[in-house]
């Protein structure tokens, strides 16, 4: 049976740590807004560049652009989103196991994967399992995504890709669905898949381009890439946001359950050395008499 | 025909415009364009430069960066990594801006890795002080 000193000091440190999940619930809960209305915003522009892109790509050949068109199955990049910073539930095991899994398991059949990743939880987890793997680690970009991270992420991709260093690109991420619920994702990076329903469409219209079309097309699609990655990372930063703050949530409830249970302990065992005190007096004084 | 183009323009961050406008000037990679209504279907690439429009007889000022255009008869859709209208500029930075980039190409050979990218911050705070010089 602990002692009431000891009992008082738990459930004073329990305090301390509800306090800290509460500040921090209420921190992601602020970040979660801005980083919602960012992943909005950059919605349209991704949009309107995707419908242009998958546009240029029904029209082209089969031995088109480098980047509409699929490869051998040699080597590929597995490039995995993660978050910098913990106690986030598990926003940053769960797209690292896929990220795993996609290199066990090899569905796809490639001789080699590559795994490249963004953010300091990713490569903790990864390094002692893949980390042979492991060709580069990006931190710090999380926090703060600004369009020139992605560009200069999308530009390194690009460039291995262009000589051929990889076959395929591959993304790793955890979308976000809503506040409380994040979705792993493993999205074709590179090449590019056209979507095919548009199809009837498009046909109606054909359009001038300015200077060539295979100059406008090998301007747009390394954007695309960039685009991409920057709409994932936006999405991904949301999804952090979200899962800190129900984790934290659900921290703080626990925390106050627990101060529940220990003040009732506490309060009992108050009650039996009050008794216990009682009971001492009681006999002292009997056998005085 | 339709009398107005009904002219977007986004960039990564938000939606800049979203107006029917009577006419407009881009700065096409391969020359200045003009658009009215009623333009054959047009895909092109932009350059830095500054992009001007029409609307209801009064010219507006925009100062682009690298992007694309993408033109239907009687919309437009403009993709830019940035843009600035004319009264959101800060003029001292651009200015800042401007006296940075000359000083750095002074002392950089044309061979300079970071020649390129200086020369397009150059050009990116010229436009900026030209757009920024026609505030309405």
């Amino acid at each position: 049976m602990p002692s009431l000193k000891d009992i008082k000091k738990r459930i004073g440190s329990v305090k301390n740590t509800q306090q800290i999940t509460k500040a921090m619930k209420m921190v992601a809960a602020a970040k979660l807004r801005r980083a919602q209305e960012a992943a909005v915003a950059a919605r349209p522009y991704a949009q309107k560049l995707q419908k242009v892109v998958s546009h240029l790509a029904q029209r082209e050949e089969a031995d088109g652009h480098p980047f509409l068109s699929q490869r051998g199955k040699e080597r590929a990049l597995v490039l995995l989103l993660t978050a910098d910073r913990g106690l986030c539930g598990g926003f940053n095991a769960n797209p690292s196991k896929e990220a795993e899994r996609f290199i066990r398991n090899n569905t796809k059949g490639y001789t080699n994967i590559d795994l490249m990743i963004i953010g300091r939880k990713g490569r903790d987890f990864l390094k002692n399992r893949v980390g042979d793997k492991i060709i580069k680690v990006y931190e710090d970009v999380t926090g703060n995504v600004s369009f020139k991270t992605a560009q200069l992420i999308g530009e390194e991709i690009v460039a291995m890709y262009g000589q051929e260093t990889y076959d395929a690109v591959y993304l790793i991420y955890n979308a976000f669905q809503s506040a409380v619920v994040q979705n792993v994702t493993v999205e074709q990076l590179l090449p590019f898949r056209a979507e095919k329903e548009e199809q009837a469409e498009i046909d109606s219209v054909d359009y001038l381009y300015e200077p060539s079309r295979s100059e406008v097309l090998a301007q747009i699609l390394p954007k695309m890439v960039e685009v991409q990655l920057f709409r994932a990372l936006l999405e991904s930063n949301a999804s952090e946001q979200g899962a800190r703050m129900s984790a934290m949530d659900s921290a703080s409830r626990n925390a106050s359950e627990m101060i529940g249970k220990l003040t009732l302990q506490y309060n009992r065992a108050r009650q039996a050395a009050i008794t216990k005190e009682l009971m001492e007096i009681i006999s002292g004084a009997e056998s005085i008499k | 025909m339709a009398e107005k183009l009904k002219l977007e323009m986004v960039t990564p961050y938000k939606q800049v415009l979203s107006e029917e406008v009577e006419e407009l000037t881009l700065p096409g990679l391969i020359g200045e364009l003009g658009i009215l209504p009623g333009h054959t279907p047009l895909l092109t690439t932009l350059r830095v430069g500054e992009m001007s429009y029409k609307r209801g007889g009064q010219h507006f000022h925009v100062a682009v960066n690298w992007g694309y255009v993408e033109i239907d008869e009687d919309a437009v859709t403009v993709l830019v990594d940035t843009a600035e209208k004319s009264d959101e500029i800060d003029l001292a930075r651009a200015k800042a801006a401007l006296g940075r980039a000359e000083e750095a190409l002074k002392t950089m050979s044309q061979e300079d890795k970071s020649y390129a990218i200086m020369e397009a911050a150059l050009q990116r705070a010229l436009i900026r002080i030209q757009v920024a010089g026609k505030m309405r």
